[in-house]
């Protein structure tokens, strides 16, 4: 298949997936529009994991922690009286500050020490979200957390609360979007391809490292902020190692470092296990087991499986981005 | 006093367990650049596996246990390598981590699933009762884990050092290229560590699971206390292991009892992270040249 | 005027191994200087010495005058000085053109102004530029990974001299370049440095290559300058000669 053939077929299914999205609410019961609604704030997150990880080729187990620094952000402020906006952003920036002051020290060591690291922070953040309880209400959770207000019109029902969620992942799709067609993504794919290379370029690896992985964080923060009034109610549980592995599962399976990743992944870990609901502890294993045989033959996940059956010319050196660190990658840069 | 001793050697005991899980993750590492996220989950399914022999096969204990040995280490160290190592070495370390996070999950929903969400009691290797040593009144359980944990990890150095394969498997995981040209059999060299650490984690799972119970969601601690205690201890060494699993051990037992049992797990990670950031080679460990 | 490089007494070690041993030399403005030596005689590590890749164990390393000693490979670039690899470095998923623009990129405005600012950074002209003058006209939509070795070569010295530098190190350029292709590269390099007044510095095996390019010869072996001066006098230099047939 041609590249502009490939194009044509990207734009039908990225139509057909719009429409889908934009009437689907009007067919589905208040609990498909809810677990539809947490698609759409999960992917989110998993497009800042994506920046991170997909992109500057960082493996972070910290996402769930931003996620829920971002939520009980917004919980705590919300239900004081704050106005959404002004939460929305302080969770957003926050969560930035915080990733740069946790990536700052923490890039500079090696990969493998890195998601430690971040496994190390997540946990430590999550002790904090159930032990410190004038702060966050530990296990007992923040509860009646308001929806919010936009000119005048209440989001509190499902239907347009889920509209409004669509808007924020259209405009943070298409923040996101140009980013990488920036310089920035260039120097992005440069520093996770090739970091020596990228270097004698004069691109500051540390630097683009550091603000991926916090561009990330922040990400986690409104994705987190979007979750508060979703759900009403927010304690620690959700905000555990677990939602990081998720997360991270959810980048690899949709493809690391294509745009569309993190959407395909969140409908894998989303909304597949709802619709297999009955047969519940055997989708966590099929899904692991998945996850297993993507690594062993398509390590760049079911978007790079697409990628590599459509392309026409099955050459290694391939359009699509091999995952970093890894000898395909090296092989393919020299 | 009495009781600081007490504590120091429940806190070497655990230690000695987290030190196995350590030294074969450390062991993995070494050889074949295999970070093995399932470790916590490698040292939760063999004691299942003693369980179904006595539950379902209706085996005495000890029968159970040989049998479940070779289980385990048919499963978690011969198949662990050939169908899910091997395959994937040749992609890079990152997808070997994400399919050992996938194994992980595999592993305990497949217990939850097939044997159950409870907590099941495992028969202890001793008896509940205390000894009485200096005046201080010791839990006899805590001293023979420590004792089989030290006689276990002196058996692995004994083996490592004094015996022809043993020299043959450390000059592998030093340099498995240099040991190739010396006509090493590194393949197999590779192998014997996947069974070596299958055998530590079952020995592990003997230990622990009478205290914590036999139960499908043991994995989570345990694999973070053996990261932990790998890394902190210095990650290409196997005496850092060893040191990073008693020290650890020491450290959690003081902490839930002086400071909290709530931030019980504060102290190690807090220690994870000043390591990993000031002294990524661990207490140790070697400095690896870092070219960038 | 002060010698654009000046390395000094520079010394690295890897545990008990000497890779490069009490180094010293100047880089003038202008000249093509060649690096040669039998393998293992420490000539990359002396490279990625000089250019920050590694940190030297002693020694120091003055860029016009100024110490650069073990400074970041991307401070460097831009202070003026860049690189191509031995084992070529280009991006196999980015078009020809892109891989120039990625080349440039960093030295124009800001990281910030870069990120609102236009999406080639302003070097769409340039890369074309370099396209014409490498001859990789043909070839500047196609993705780098599909290019012949040769042309991959051609790039990678294209993308080190896209940022207009003062300074360029060039890891064994003509390795594995076909005849026709080499006539060519060689060509090139005499015509940027004689137009741009760029100054090189060329580590080579291929004799040929280095003779016919190069103004000055600096001999390494064991990690040693074991001799310095014009080709046709290393050439003839008993030590010189000792030291590569005795390996």
């Amino acid at each position: 298949m041609t590249p502009s053939q490939k194009k044509v077929l990207a734009a039908a299914v990225l139509v057909a997936a719009a429409v889908f999205l934009l009437v689907a609410p009007h067919l589905l019961r208040p609990y498909g529009i809810f677990i539809l609604s947490t698609w759409v704030v999960m992917t989110i997150a998993a497009i800042g994991l994506n920046l991170t990880l997909g992109y500057a080729g960082q493996v972070s187990l910290a996402q769930a922690a931003f996620v829920g620094i971002g939520a009980y952000i917004a919980a705590y402020l919300t239900t004081r009286g704050w106005p959404f906006w002004s939460t929305y952003i302080l969770a957003g920036s926050s969560c930035f500050v915080v990733g740069w002051a946790l990536g700052y020290p923490a890039l500079r060591v090696q990969h493998h020490y890195l998601a430690f690291v971040t496994l190390a922070f997540n946990t430590l953040v999550y002790l904090i979200f159930r032990n410190e309880e004038w702060l966050t209400r530990g296990i007992y959770g923040i509860m009646n957390i308001p929806r919010p207000e936009v000119l005048g019109w209440s989001m509190a029902r499902p239907i347009p609360f889920y509209y409004f969620l669509l808007a924020h992942l259209v405009l943070i799709s298409w923040a996101t979007w140009g980013l990488i067609r920036s310089p920035w993504g260039r120097a992005f794919i440069a520093v996770r391809e090739n970091p020596i290379r990228a270097l004698s370029l004069g691109i500051d690896t540390r630097r683009y490292t550091l603000m991926a992985f916090a561009l990330g964080a922040g990400l986690g923060g409104l994705s987190g902020a979007l979750y508060a009034p979703l759900t009403q109610f927010v304690d620690p549980t959700p905000f555990a190692l677990g939602l990081s592995l998720n997360l991270l599962l959810m980048v690899i399976v949709g493809g690391s470092g294509y745009f569309f990743g993190p959407f395909l992944g969140a409908v894998v870990a989303v909304l597949l296990p709802e619709w297999l609901r009955f047969a519940q502890g055997y989708y966590l294993m099929g899904y692991a087991a998945l996850v297993m045989l993507l690594m062993a033959f398509c390590p760049t996940g079911l978007l790079g499986f697409v990628d590599r059956v459509l392309t026409s010319k099955p050459k290694t050196t391939s359009a699509t981005p091999p995952l970093a660190g890894t000898p395909a990658a090296q092989k393919a840069a020299g | 006093m009495a009781d600081f001793i007490q504590l120091l050697i429940a806190g070497l005991a655990t230690g000695g367990i987290y030190a196995l899980a350590a030294v074969g993750f450390t062991l993995l590492w070494q050889t074949s650049q295999t970070i093995n996220f399932a470790q916590g989950e490698f040292v939760m399914l063999p004691a299942f596996f003693v369980l179904i022999g006595m539950n379902y096969f209706g085996q005495p204990f000890w029968l159970s246990v040989v049998i479940a040995l070779v289980v385990t280490m048919v499963t978690l160290g011969a198949m662990f390598k050939k169908l899910i190592v091997d395959p994937m070495i040749n992609h890079g370390v990152l997808p070997l981590v994400i399919a050992t996070i996938g194994l992980a999950i595999l592993m305990k929903e497949g217990v939850r699933e097939f044997y159950g969400a409870d907590a099941w009691p495992f028969p202890p290797l001793a008896e509940a009762i205390n000894v009485n040593v200096l005046g201080a009144a010791l839990s006899l359980q805590s001293l023979v884990i420590l004792g089989v944990s030290i006689a276990a990890v002196l058996a692995l150095q004994l083996f490592l050092n004094g015996t022809r394969t043993g020299r043959q498997m450390q000059a592998t995981a030093q340099n498995p290229t240099v040991a190739r040209l010396l006509g090493i059999p590194v393949e197999r060299m590779i192998l014997y560590t996947f069974l070596i650490n299958a055998a530590l984690v079952m020995l592990a799972a003997l230990l622990i699971t009478p205290i914590y119970l036999a139960k499908f969601s043991n994995g989570e601690l345990l694999g973070l206390y053996a990261f932990i205690a790998a890394i902190i201890g210095g990650f290409n060494q196997m005496r850092g292991a060893i040191a990073g699993g008693l020290l650890l051990g020491v450290i959690d037992n003081f902490t839930a009892v002086y400071i909290s049992t709530q931030y019980r797990l504060v102290v190690p990670l807090l220690f994870l992270i000043v390591i990993i950031l000031f002294r990524p080679q661990g207490l140790f460990g070697r400095v690896e040249e870092r070219t960038v | 005027m002060s010698p654009v490089l000046e390395v000094r007494n520079l010394r690295k070690t890897f545990g008990g191994i000497v890779a490069v041993d009490d180094v010293s030399f100047d880089v003038h403005e202008g000249e093509i200087l060649g690096i040669i030596g039998p393998n293992g005689s420490g000539k990359s590590t002396l490279f990625n010495c000089i250019l920050g890749q590694l940190q030297p164990t002693a020694g120091e390393v003055f860029l016009h005058g100024q110490s650069v000693t073990g400074t970041r490979p991307c401070d460097l670039n831009r202070l003026g000085v860049s690189r191509t690899f031995q084992l070529l470095q280009i991006f196999p998923q980015l078009t020809v053109r892109e891989n120039l623009i990625l080349a440039g990129q960093e030295h124009q405005g800001t990281m910030l102004s870069r990120l609102f600012g236009r999406r080639d950074a302003g070097l769409t002209g340039a890369a074309n530029q370099m396209i014409e003058f490498f001859r990789l006209g043909h070839l500047a939509d196609e993705k780098a990974g599909g290019l012949s070795y040769g042309q991959q070569k051609l790039l990678d010295a294209a993308m080190a001299f896209m940022a207009g530098p003062r300074l360029v190190l060039l890891d064994e350029p003509a390795g594995g370049v076909n005849l026709t292709m080499l006539q060519s590269l060689r060509e090139r390099l005499k015509a940027i440095n004689s137009e741009q007044r760029a100054t090189f510095v060329v580590i080579e095996h291929n004799m040929e290559f280095v003779m016919a390019l190069c103004s000055r010869i600096v001999v390494l072996a064991e990690g040693r300058v074991i001799a310095q001066g014009n080709p046709a006098d290393v050439r003839r230099d008993p030590k010189v000669i000792e030291a590569y047939l005795g390996h």
